[in-house]
Order: structure tokens, then C-alpha cells, then sequence
């Protein structure tokens, strides 16, 4: 294999490994936030409880999220160092401003909230977690903007030519607000934040079933429920601008997306297919006319084809990113449908009745993880041949003086070590999710505090 | 000296490294010396007296590689791409150091914690050894071609001058770890730690002397600035004095003072490279014209200039809520429920 395709295997692997982590981050961040909240409110200790326990599954993520982004930072420069001299000038602003802005405040408030419950009052703690949540949203940020720029690249020009040619800042707020990095960002937070939500769902609809805990676990299921509907029904407009900003800034990724070739017609969108690249068509269940419809309001509209892209300048891989956009669409619906369904039944107050649903629900923390994954590799393979979209073709990125025996090298260690912490990652969650969220140092006993009115105790 | 853009922003990386350097090198020197406390008991009080604060510490890491990326791309890249091997394994290094402490509390089995103890020293040694390589290496100059980028192999990083910085950034480290851990422990650890900052020191000053010697006798022209520039003699001067205070404030007691000075004596030494290199980042002792300097690796003029502005909004917020952390977890380790 080449060096081309080592690297890029690689950069896949490291960056997909590390991407299980920062959604939850941000997810679980936000539910945090949302229990201490209802804690100082009411000065229930059910919640604050429940808080305890989740900061010690999120400390859990959070290590493991920053040991694997470091990781991330340094590979630009270890393998893609032409790429790294091409875009320093922009895209190091960006990292440089996450560090020092997002990283910090959310690593520096972390210790706190770990370790502070007894060193600081219950509102500093607060404070802390708000802190926290808000570097993990800083965080996507200035990665999602430095991504959004090699997609849709603007405020820059480019200066000096073949090997030293580069791109620099020529406005920095239009570098920031590149036409496709509200649109993304906006997209990215609310994926992650139903990565958190899913996972208290998950959490806790098994511990409904096995009748644990349940004086925490139903009010935390609720909590996350009403996060997950909210969420999951606006990620249809995120998605939905999202979709239209890609059709006008990179058409020959949308066209992929739906593995539509021909440019004269109207563009159908499928629920299902295939893509024969060979054939240049695509068969499976679709609305005809769909695409057009959601893009431009009329059945008929046509819709810019792969057939209008050089056969250099078109995604290699046209059947995977259509695969990759159906599944995390699928995965997107599923959440919607699971969501909206279990909000139903507690308007019923029939919520917790449901056994098929509670089992739903502990496998539906996959929904997200997928949805995540497959949607930047719809991204990111999208964008192919191109790193910097129309600029920088992916081939021309490399670092030269990187053999291929040291991707191979640095691709064993990760993949072995990569392993061996997803297993340790899973064995120890297990542990705590076993555990269960008591033990966590709140003195007072759960029953004084349950008898307390709690509306969110009742079916 | 003129004082440009470029010149601003090797200031700033520079104390983001030192920075760096003083606040994860009692972390990493504290995980170091880790095998050589004894009892279960000993071993999680020396946990938890950094637990709270590494994290923070290591986004000084992640700033200065921003900081190296954003100002000076060419020196980012080459750097990286030049030391790709010990590079991953200092971050293998980062991840197993980040995951053990994590990971260790969470069972209670022996053999589990004894496991994560061994893995977390060695990774925090390895981590220290292999920082210490590179720089080795980036003071001395690695053979460049003219695009600027590594030109030989991995075995060249294995010279007798990056080998002695190594050690010594190793030993630094496990002073400054060790002074740490006397702030934050009470009784018998406090003693035992009292008598290894004590070795420590010693083990750095005779590293320390060694590598001045063997830079001095094969590696002149790297105190060619200081000959050219006497008044500025002051510093290493200075640092002399530093490193002779730590055993003294040691001896009486104040480890407050041992630990400010084992902190002075990492940012004199790092002041006293950058000096010495500048203004190269990356120096090619073969074909000097192939060198990689803060101007010739820079980002525009625009984006130094927006680099500063972060700089100067980000940094009094870093140093606001790092020192409310700090003052936060002040004091010495009591171990209670919420304890790794």
C-alpha cells in the first residue's frame, strides 16, 4: 500500500476512535448541567446523585477523549505536512484559539468538578460544570471551523506557487463564518449532544428494567428524554440547511450523496440503494424527484450531476458516501421515532410499561455513535480527491520524508493500543454502570430526599 | 534586538513550553518516581496530589502545538514529520500516562493497581526521556534538504549530546516532581519524599553539569550567543544560583521556595536554549542555509497579528482559572470519597 492510502487509513482510524468521545463530552455535558441545575433548584439530592455519578462516567470519557486528541493535534504535521505548511496560516488560528480558550477552561474546571464536591460550595460547583460544558462547545467550535474552512475555504488568499504555494488569512471572521461552518456547527453540537442524551437513556432504561435505582434512574430518563426529543427533532433542520448549504458550496459531494449522475434531470432521494459506479446509476427505493424537491421546492428542479465533474475531481468512493449519508439518515429517524414515541406514552403515563421499549432504548446509545461516524465519513470522503476543497487534492497533502514502514509502525501501536483501551474503556464502564449511581458520597440518605415533591418522580 | 511579529511569537511559544514544562514536569517527574513509593496508601495520596490539576497542566502542550502550528508552520511541520517515531511514542506515552490515572482507581484489585502503577511510571519516564530526545535534538539541528524537510533517519536522534539532554530532562523532572510531592504529603511519605528530592536534586545537578561540559567541548557554537553577548551571562549566572537554592530551601524545609526555584531553574534553562538557538527553530548544521528560522517557517504578518490578540484575551483567562484551581486544591492531600 501507499503512503497516500497508510495515512489516511490512519488519519480515519485515530480520528474515528477519538470521535466516540468529545459527542459524549458535550452531551453528557449539557445533562449535567441540567441535573446540578435541578439540584440547586430544588434541593432534591436524587439529583445531585445522579450528577455524582455521571461526572465519574464522564471523567471516564473525557480521559480517554483527551489522551486520543492529542494525538490528533501532532498527525497533521507527522503525516501531512505539506498540508500543514499549506494551511498553517489559517487552520493553526483556529487550533491554537480551541487550546487556549475551549481545552482550557474545560480541562482546567474539570479537576473541580471530580474533585471539589467537598472543597467548594455547591453553586461554585455549578458554576464549574457550566464551565466545563461550555469548552466543550467552545471546542467544536474551532475544530468544526477549521474543517468548514478546507471544505468550503474562504477570507484567505493563496501565495506563492507549486510545492510553497499556500493559503493565507486575508479576513479573519470571514476564515471563521466560511459559508458552510454555522450550518456544520450547528449540525455537529446538536449530534453530540444526542450522543450524551442516548446514553442516559440508555443508562437508565436499563436499570428500569432490571428495577434498580429507580428512584434516580426514572427522573434521569426523563431528563435525557426530553433533551433527546428536543434535540433530535431539530437536528431535521440542521440537517435540512446543512443539505442545502452542501448543494450549493460543494454540489459534487451532494451529488455523491445521492449517487445522482446525470445532470440534465431531476434528482431522486433514495431510502435505500446502490450505487454501480461502473454503470454510473443508482437502484433502490426512492422518491422520485425527491432531492430536487428538498433542495429547490419543485419535483422537476435539476440537480447538478457527477457527470459535470472531471472523472479527477469527483469522490473516488461514490457508493460509500452514499452508504455512509443512508445510514446516518436511518440512524437520525430511528432516534426521532424512538423519542417521540416514548414522549407519547408518558403524556399516557404508560412511559415505563413498555418492556420491548426499555430494551430499545439500552441499545439505542448506538443510534448516535453511527450517526456520528457515519456522517463525518460522508463528510470527509465527500470532499475527496480534495483536502482543501478545490485547492489542495488529498494526494498532494503528505509529509515527504514519511516512509511508509513509519505509517505502518505508528498504525500497529495505535491499532493495538486503540484496542486495548476501547476493551479497558468498556470493562470499567460496565463496572460503574453495575455500581449504579449510589456510593457517591452524598450523605444524606436517598429516601429523605425522594419524599420531597419531585413532579418528575410520578409516571 | 528587533522586536517583530516572529519575534513575539517565539516569546510566546517559548512560555507556552515553559509553562509547559514547569507545571506537567512535576506531574510527569511525580509520576516518574511513582515505583519508588512503596505502599498502596503512599501511592494514592501521590495520585490525587496531581489528579485534579494534570489535565490542565498538559493543555499547555496543546496550546504550544497550536501556537508551533499557527505561527510557524514549516517549523510544525518538519518538526513533526522529522521526529515521527519518537514522536508517536511520546503520545502512546501521553495516552497511557492520562488513561493509568484514570483507570487505576476505578477497581480495587491489587494486582489491577499494581499493573497501573507500573504502567503509569513507565509511561511518565518514557514521556520525559523522549521530550527530552527531541529537544536534544532540536538544539544540536537535524539535516535538512531544501524543502525544508528531514533528511536521514531515525537512528541519527540516538547521539551521545540528545541522549545527555535526555537523561537530564528526566532527572529535572523528577526533582521537580519530588518537591511537589513534599508540598502535598504529611508524616512518614512526607520523610520518605523529603529524602528523594534530595536524590533527586542530586542526580539532576550531576546530569546537568555533564551535559553543559559535553555541550561546551563538541557543541561551541551553541554558546556563541552568550560570548557575543556577555551582559547576557546574567542568566545562566542566575540559574546557577537557582539550582543552588533548591537543596538549601530543601534542607530548611520551605519547599514552597524549593519548588518556586525548581520552577525558575526549568523556565532559565528553556530561556537560556531559545537565546542560544535563535533565531532558528530548527538548525541544519550541514547545510545551514537549509534552516528553518522564525522568519522563514512564519505565517503571514495578518495572522501573527491575530495570534497575539488570542494570546493577549486568552492568556490572563488561562492564568485566571488556573490559579483559582490551584488555589482550589492548595494544600495537603486528604483522601476522602471522591478520591481516584
Amino acid at each position: 500500500m501507499n503512503v497516500e492510502i497508510l495515512a489516511r487509513i490512519q488519519f480515519a482510524f485515530t480520528i474515528a476512535f477519538h470521535y466516540i468521545y468529545p459527542p459524549l463530552s458535550i452531551g453528557l455535558g449539557l445533562i449535567l448541567v441540567i441535573m446540578e441545575g435541578l439540584y440547586l433548584k430544588t434541593g432534591n439530592k436524587i439529583f445531585e446523585q445522579a450528577a455524582r455519578f455521571w461526572i465519574r462516567i464522564f471523567a471516564l470519557i473525557f480521559g480517554i477523549g483527551v489522551a486520543t486528541g492529542i494525538i490528533m493535534e501532532f498527525e497533521f504535521g507527522t503525516n501531512w505536512a505539506t498540508y500543514s505548511k499549506y494551511v498553517g496560516d489559517i487552520f493553526g488560528s483556529a487550533l491554537a484559539a480551541e487550546g487556549i480558550f475551549a481545552f482550557a477552561l474545560e480541562s482546567g474546571f474539570l479537576g473541580i468538578l471530580i474533585f471539589g464536591w467537598n472543597r467548594v460550595s455547591s453553586r461554585v460547583h455549578f458554576i464549574s460544570t457550566i464551565l466545563v460544558f461550555l469548552g466543550s462547545l467552545f471546542s467544536a467550535v474551532w475544530i468544526v471551523v477549521a474543517n468548514s474552512w478546507q471544505q468550503t475555504p474562504a477570507g484567505f488568499h493563496i501565495v506563492g506557487q507549486g510545492m510553497n504555494a499556500r493559503a493565507e488569512i486575508t479576513d479573519f471572521w470571514a476564515m471563521v463564518f466560511n459559508p458552510s461552518s454555522v450550518d456544520r456547527l450547528l449540525h455537529v453540537w446538536v449530534a453530540a449532544i444526542l450522543a450524551g442524551a442516548f446514553m442516559v437513556l440508555s443508562v437508565n432504561a436499563w436499570y428500569i428494567l432490571k428495577n434498580k435505582h429507580l428512584e434516580i434512574a426514572k427522573p434521569s430518563f426523563k431528563i435525557a428524554l426530553v433533551v433527546a426529543t428536543l434535540f433530535s427533532l431539530s437536528q431535521l433542520l440542521t440537517g435540512d440547511s446543512s443539505a442545502k448549504g452542501v448543494a450549493i458550496n460543494q454540489p459534487a459531494k451532494l451529488a455523491a450523496i445521492e449517487g445522482h449522475y446525470d445532470s440534465s434531470s431531476k434528482a431522486d432521494m433514495f431510502l435505500l440503494g446502490y450505487v454501480d459506479t461502473k454503470k454510473e446509476n443508482t437502484k433502490g427505493i426512492s422518491i422520485p424527484g425527491g432531492l430536487s424537491f428538498l433542495l429547490y421546492g419543485s419535483f422537476s428542479a435539476p440537480v447538478k450531476g457527477l457527470n459535470a465533474f472531471k472523472p479527477d475531481e469527483r469522490p473516488p468512493q461514490v457508493n460509500a458516501v452514499f452508504q455512509f449519508y443512508h445510514i446516518m439518515i436511518v440512524c437520525g429517524v430511528l432516534m426521532i421515532l424512538l423519542s417521540l414515541f416514548a414522549c407519547y406514552l408518558w403524556w399516557k403515563k404508560k412511559l415505563f410499561t413498555k418492556k420491548w421499549l426499555l430494551v430499545a432504548f439500552i441499545w439505542s446509545v448506538l443510534l448516535p455513535q453511527i450517526a456520528n461516524q457515519a456522517g463525518w465519513f460522508t463528510a470527509e470522503m465527500g470532499r475527496q480527491p480534495w483536502v482543501v476543497y478545490g485547492l489542495l487534492k488529498t494526494s498532494d497533502a503528505l509529509s515527504k520524508s514519511v516512509t511508509a514502514n513509519q505509517i505502518i509502525f505508528s498504525l500497529i501501536l495505535f491499532t493495538v493500543v486503540y484496542i486495548v483501551l476501547f476493551i479497558l474503556f468498556l470493562f470499567l464502564l460496565n463496572g460503574k454502570i453495575k455500581h449504579g449511581p449510589i456510593d457517591y458520597g452524598v450523605k444524606e440518605s436517598i429516601e429523605e430526599g425522594s419524599k420531597r415533591d419531585n413532579p418528575l418522580m410520578s409516571h | 534586538m528587533n522586536i517583530d511579529y516572529n519575534v513575539w511569537w517565539y516569546l510566546v511559544f517559548g512560555a507556552v513550553i515553559s509553562g509547559y514544562a514547569i507545571l506537567d514536569g512535576f506531574d510527569l517527574g511525580a509520576g516518574a518516581l511513582h515505583l519508588f513509593l512503596k505502599k498502596e496508601q503512599s501511592r494514592r495520596i501521590a495520585i490525587n496530589a496531581i489528579a485534579p490539576l494534570w489535565d490542565g497542566n498538559e493543555v499547555w502542550l496543546v496550546i504550544g502545538g497550536g501556537a508551533l502550528f499557527a505561527g510557524f508552520p514549516v517549523a510544525y511541520a518538519a518538526i513533526f514529520s522529522a521526529f515521527y517515531i519518537p514522536f508517536m511514542i511520546f503520545l502512546v506515552g501521553l495516552i497511557f500516562r492520562g488513561v493509568a490515572i484514570e483507570f487505576r482507581s476505578k477497581e480495587t484489585m491489587l494486582w489491577w493497581r499494581k499493573t497501573w502503577d507500573i504502567v503509569y511510571c513507565v509511561a511518565c519516564i518514557i514521556i520525559a526521556l523522549s521530550l527530552g530526545l527531541m529537544l536534544g535534538n532540536v538544539v544540536q539541528g537535524l539535516p535538512l534538504n531544501t524543502e525544508k524537510e528531514f533528511a536521514g533517519s531515525w537512528s541519527y536522534f540516538f547521539n551521545p549530546f540528545a541522549i545527555q539532554v535526555s537523561i537530564t530532562t528526566l532527572a529535572l523532572f523528577m526533582m521537580h516532581g519530588a518537591i511537589y510531592l513534599t508540598m502535598k504529603t504529611e508524616n512518614r511519605l512526607y520523610a520518605k519524599l523529603h529524602l528523594l528530592a534530595n536524590n533527586f536534586t542530586i542526580f539532576f545537578v550531576v546530569s546537568f553539569v555533564i551535559t553543559t561540559l559535553y555541550t561546551l567541548l563538541y557543541i561551541p557554537h551553541l554558546s556563541d550567543f552568550f560570548k557575543g553577548n556577555p551582559g547576557f551571562f546574567v542568566i545562566p549566572l542566575l540559574m546557577t544560583l537557582t539550582i543552588a537554592n533548591i537543596p538549601r530551601q530543601i534542607k530548611r524545609g520551605k519547599y514552597r521556595y524549593a519548588f518556586l526555584s525548581s520552577a525558575t531553574t526549568i523556565a532559565l534553562l528553556l530561556i537560556m536554549v531559545a537565546l542560544e538557538v535563535f533565531p532558528y527553530l530548527l538548525y541544519s548544521p550541514q547545510y545551514p542555509e537549509n534552516s528553518i528560522t522564525v522568519y522563514n517557517a512564519s505565517s503571514s504578518s495578518k495572522t501573527m497579528k491575530i495570534l497575539l490578540i488570542i494570546a493577549l484575551i486568552g492568556t490572563p483567562l488561562v492564568g485566571i482559572y488556573t490559579s483559582f484551581v490551584f488555589w482550589t486544591f492548595k494544600g495537603k492531600v486528604k483522601l476522602d470519597e471522591m478520591s481516584y
